[in-house]
């Protein structure tokens, strides 16, 4: 059954849209990211142009993390504070991160540094997160108990003024990281267009040490309330958003999710990271593909705004 | 330039004194004027009609008549980039601007355009993509460049991939001598505003008679109540649709809930 989408001015097939939410909303339902680093190159692959694909696709990352994140607060297994804390840091890297986004623009490498970003993001990201699972899954095969929160193990930032108390993730940290960490996420996610909650969520286990009990409802928390805002924000500066295509998205997305959310629950931990990590390392290498091999057509043609 | 514009001064010129000896008339009719995109639009296939007048004073055509008609859409800049190798990764090296270029393009006649008339007036009326003027920028200055520079070239193939750009020659049926008949195929990414349809009635090679159409595709119902809002209250808009994700969210989170 096809339909005309008013902003992207395209017809799609709404199954096909429906299908692409429910899929991409389960894998964010399973590992508790917004699942827009997946879903923005699908709907492009569709034909939506780059932008629209961008704007819309905010809509259903706020979606599907309201609906996994509402699971998440009643079972009281969200982090406020942490919340607000990131907030703080991410408020700041969203500013400068439009900034360097304008910036680029008018220089015209904006294509090729999303390009290249991607790439090397996920990749590092991808085989970091690989690694350090498959090492947890021998660990625990030798019979040694899995223990992510090594006592000792602290690193040099746990000596960093400004310690804060998070209650709900019982952790004991330096606010700095914590801020650094909601600026990276807020910047990144200016520029490239994503959530950054595959970004956020290793980087709360593995450098605050966040329990994985309330790691993805605090990184659902966040990536909410940034994606929502960020649906206003692009709706207001480029009048990009679809909204029929973000509702079509939403409504297979947030099902997903509801069944992602329960297929992660019975698969432990480490197997978890471990698929997350192959899924990112995946991406990752489809885009650096995209950057050298040879594409079908040397030209390519794209509107300018203002033609009339 | 000079040169060119003393050309058409003189192609305008024999053209203003050839007319009146020929007194044929072409009328030309489409059979929608108001092509509505709704929900459910998937493309549409228009009819354009119509016939030769002609009277008995008229001189003999031992050719019979030729039509091309050319369809043109609403105007649109469109940026062309070229793509190149640099340290192994494929880099945008050289784009260029189209300013003003139709957003839509069909160019279709009853016979091959180079059996019609020859090449010279085909390029004077800009008849056949080929011969159609593309405005290029690359970055200050504004030249209309040659008709085999490569930008040109691949911006035509990449158009009519999309089927937005097309050149049927084909396209027109005759029914009867001075009837004729053809199709406009407008694909769903066809983009809404103002259509014109220029028909141009050849005679023994020479351009004799033209009449133009006009039609308009526009949006309506839901798809046009989305497209104003998002352009006139987009804080609202934007508000509702992150306000409509949350409650989607939240309504998911009731309906799935097991405890």
């Amino acid at each position: 059954m096809q339909i005309y989408l008013p902003i992207a001015d395209l017809p799609v097939n709404i199954f096909v849209i429906l299908a692409i939410g429910l899929a991409v909303g389960f894998i964010s339902g399973m590992f508790g990211i917004g699942g827009g680093f997946l879903m923005t190159p699908l709907l492009i692959f569709l034909g939506v142009t780059p932008a629209v694909a961008v704007a819309s696709v905010t809509g259903h990352i706020a979606a599907s993390s309201m609906s996994g994140a509402a699971s998440y607060w009643r079972r009281n297994a969200v982090d406020v504070a942490l919340v607000f804390m990131l907030l703080a840091g991410g408020l700041v890297g969203t500013v400068v991160g439009v900034w360097l986004f304008t910036l680029l623009r008018s220089l015209g490498h904006l294509d090729l540094t999303i390009g290249l970003s991607y790439v090397v993001l996920l990749c590092v990201v991808g085989a970091l997160m690989v690694t350090e699972s498959l090492r947890a899954i021998i660990r625990s095969r030798q019979g040694k108990p899995v223990e992510l929160r090594r006592p000792g193990s602290h690193t040099w930032f746990h000596g960093l003024p400004f310690k804060v108390r998070f209650k709900r993730s019982r952790i004991y940290v330096s606010a700095i990281p914590v801020w650094a960490i909601g600026f990276i996420i807020g910047f990144v996610g200016a520029v490239m267009g994503i959530g950054g909650g595959f970004l956020l969520v290793p980087m709360l286990i593995y450098l605050l040490r966040v329990p994985t009990a309330t790691v993805i409802g605090t990184s659902m928390v966040l990536t909410l309330v940034t994606m929502a805002s960020a649906t206003v924000l692009h709706a207001v500066t480029n009048h990009l958003v679809d909204a029929l295509l973000a509702l079509l998205l939403m409504v297979g997305g947030v099902i997903g999710a509801q069944f992602g959310a329960r297929a992660g629950a019975r698969i432990s931990g480490e197997w978890l990271r471990l698929l997350l990590g192959l899924l990112v390392l995946a991406v990752g290498i489809r885009f650096a593909l995209n950057l050298v091999l040879t594409p079908d057509e040397l030209y390519f043609l794209r509107p300018l705004e203002g033609g009339q | 330039m000079r040169s060119r514009l003393a050309t058409l001064g003189v192609a305008l010129a024999a053209l203003a004194l050839a007319t009146p000896a020929a007194a044929e008339r072409v009328i030309a009719s489409v059979s929608n004027h108001r092509v509505q995109v709704s929900s459910s639009f998937t493309g549409e296939e228009l009819v354009l009609f119509g016939s030769i007048e002609h009277t008995p004073n008229d001189p003999e055509r031992r050719g019979g008549y030729d039509l091309i008609a050319t369809v043109s859409g609403p105007r649109q800049n469109l940026e062309t980039f070229r793509r190149d190798r640099v340290l192994g990764i494929w880099v945008n090296v050289d784009s260029r601007v189209f300013d003003n270029v139709p957003a839509y393009l069909a160019v279709l006649a009853n016979r091959p355009l180079d059996m019609i008339t020859n090449g010279e007036t085909l390029r004077r009326l800009q008849l056949g993509l080929a011969n159609v003027v593309l405005l290029q920028r690359a970055a200050v200055t504004i030249a209309d460049s040659s008709l085999d520079d490569p930008f040109r070239l691949n911006f035509l193939k990449l158009r009519q991939k999309q089927q937005l750009y097309r050149e049927a020659t084909n396209g027109i049926t005759f029914l009867t001598p001075t009837l004729y008949r053809a199709t406009i195929p407008l694909p769903a990414e066809s983009p809404t505003g103002d259509y014109e349809v220029d028909v141009r009635l050849f005679a023994d090679g020479a351009p004799i008679a033209r009449t133009t159409s006009a039609f308009e595709v526009y949006k309506t119902g839901i798809e046009q109540v989305v497209t104003s809002a998002a352009r006139d209250h987009s804080f609202v808009y934007g508000l509702t649709t992150a306000m409509m994700a949350l409650l989607t969210g939240w309504l998911a989170s009731i309906v799935f809930r097991r405890d």
